[in-house]
């Protein structure tokens, strides 16, 4: 029989993450779309690292600055009693670095792409930044909004590698369905394997299938928006 | 916001200390190299200046830094008894402090609200509390700009005659103190133009704003500016009135009647019939294509010792 219990984890890690995603993602992208500092670039290319980095070697690095033995997690253990390593509150620290490309990106582009001047009406006709976000950029790029929190979601559900290193695979805790997959072939239950493997992909799927369907018809409806 | 929220200011032609005062330098990079913008300028309340000039001559430059949306490297800009720009006492007040009313060349309507939504939008939040003075001021300038049929329709889809003048509309919704027009009328065909200028005009009796306007047309500035300054590489090289700045340049204005319009290859030719004396021109069929026989039409004619180029 199947055990829900990794694809409800997955759902809901992936659910909380995209979540924070798009609270903290809107901020980084406003300010990396209109700051006129040149080290915004920097800022890019660190934000992006996810992207390119094997999810081990972010794991790695996590695990280390996690850790009770470290600087860091020790001082998150003494002060905070928040412990980082092998539960779920630090699977969600570390979605949030894996996936923040996948919100941040299609936001800049969204912002990007946007004619500069609707920025600059707003503020001639006496509007804050804040309204200016609120009212007018966030409602014209709702098709990179949709896009980057669908993205965010999926690309959570699909992580393995970070998982593996700092949340290991505690059922109930840390034990998504990415770690399932691999526990179930690695003890040889291949159909049960299977089972979680069937559902992530028509999920993944799934998921594609409306980021498409979306931006074709926000392209499509782009001229009367 | 008072219900004399449109309150007429007082007779443009009663004299008046300079309402606005400008004065600022800024380094330009242009196509042509480094070059310094120093402009220096004021005007009366209630009055109309035109800025003229070649393209990359600083036109533009000085809305941007009137309106706060380019720095200046220093300078000083006083609008009635506040000062907007002090770089030496290190006073720049952000653009949303400026009652401005900015109508940018493309328009930049907000495709996500409707015409209405558009001009509500300009009003200031107390107003929005008062919702019937909020309700009377744009239901007025929506009569004025001749837009009530198209109040709940998004900008995207109508003419570009139609989105200026709700540009034009949404600037003055806030009643500004000061009304920039960066080439309110360049993105629109010659009928459009002049049905444009028309408004425009209503406008200017209706409010009496203090208006500058940029453009490089001098008959739109001779029906619109009381003054002209003419920029030259960033430096104001003549300024007074559209007469005077414009006194090396005698126009001749005929309006005539367009008889018809014949295809000859590539171009048209038209008739026009100006008091008795028919006219022969051969014109593009992009412009013929404007032209009705019947129709009045207007052509200015000028002497051009100093060559236009838009």
């Amino acid at each position: 029989m199947i055990d829900w219990l990794p694809l409800w984890l997955s759902l809901k890690l992936a659910f909380i993450t995209m979540i924070i995603l798009l609270v903290i993602g809107i901020p980084i992208a406003w300010w990396l779309a209109y700051s006129r500092r040149r080290w915004t670039v920097i800022a890019e290319a660190i934000i992006s690292l996810p992207m390119v980095l094997p999810p081990s070697v972010l794991g790695f690095y996590l695990l280390l600055a996690f850790s009770p033995a470290g600087s860091f997690g020790h001082a998150l253990d003494r002060v905070l009693d928040i412990r980082l390593v092998f539960t779920f509150p630090g699977l969600v620290v570390a979605s949030l670095i894996y996936s923040l490309p996948f919100m941040v990106n299609p936001l800049l582009a969204g912002f990007k792409n946007l004619p500069p001047n609707l920025l600059e009406a707003s503020q001639t006709l006496g509007k804050s930044g804040w309204t200016t976000l609120r009212r007018i950029l966030l409602p014209n790029i709702r098709a990179s909004l949709i896009t980057g929190a669908i993205l965010s979601f999926a690309h959570t559900i699909g992580e393995f590698g970070v998982v593996m290193m700092i949340g290991g695979s505690i059922p109930g805790q840390t034990r998504v369905a990415s770690v399932a997959i691999y526990d179930e072939q690695q003890s040889g239950n291949y159909s049960l394997a299977n089972n979680y493997a069937i559902t992530l992909l028509s999920l993944s799927f799934a998921i594609l299938l409306i980021v498409y369907a979306v931006n074709r018809h926000f392209n499509k409806s782009r001229s009367i928006l | 916001m008072t219900p004399d929220h449109f309150q007429k200011r007082t007779d443009p032609e009663a004299p008046v200390p300079p309402f606005l005062s400008f004065h600022a330098t800024k380094m330009l990079h242009t196509a042509q190299g480094p070059q310094l913008f120093d402009v220096r300028f004021d005007l009366p309340q209630g009055q109309t200046l035109a800025i003229h000039g070649l393209s990359g001559s600083g036109k533009t430059t000085l809305l941007r830094i009137l309106a706060g949306l380019s720095p200046a490297d220093s300078g000083h800009i006083r609008v009635g008894n506040e000062t907007w720009l002090d770089t030496q006492r290190r006073i720049d007040l952000p653009t949303r402090h400026r009652s401005i009313g900015f109508v940018f060349q493309d328009f930049a309507l907000f495709p996500n609200l409707t015409v209405r939504g558009n001009l509500e939008y300009a009003l200031p939040p107390d107003t929005k509390k008062a919702a019937k003075a909020a309700t009377t001021i744009i239901d007025e300038l929506l009569e004025l700009m001749e837009l009530e049929a198209l109040q709940h329709r998004r900008p995207a889809l109508l003419s570009g005659g139609q989105q200026q003048r709700i540009a034009i509309a949404r600037a003055i919704a806030r009643n500004p103190r000061l009304l920039l027009l960066d080439e309110p009328l360049s993105a629109l065909d010659d009928e459009m133009r002049h049905k444009l200028l028309d408004y425009l005009l209503k406008i200017q009796r209706h409010y009496h704003l203090t208006t500058l306007l940029v453009s490089h047309h001098v008959t739109d500035i001779f029906r619109l500016a009381t003054n002209v300054i003419r920029l030259e590489k960033g430096r104001v090289e003549r300024s007074g009135t559209s007469a005077e700045v414009f006194a090396d340049k005698p126009q001749i204005t005929l309006t005539g009647t367009i008889l018809d319009l014949t295809p000859a290859g590539d171009t048209f030719l038209v008739r026009i019939d100006f008091a008795g004396t028919i006219l022969q021109l051969d014109i593009s069929a992009e412009k013929a294509a404007t032209l009705r026989p019947g129709r009045e039409i207007t052509i200015t004619m000028q002497q051009s010792s100093h060559p236009e180029r838009p």
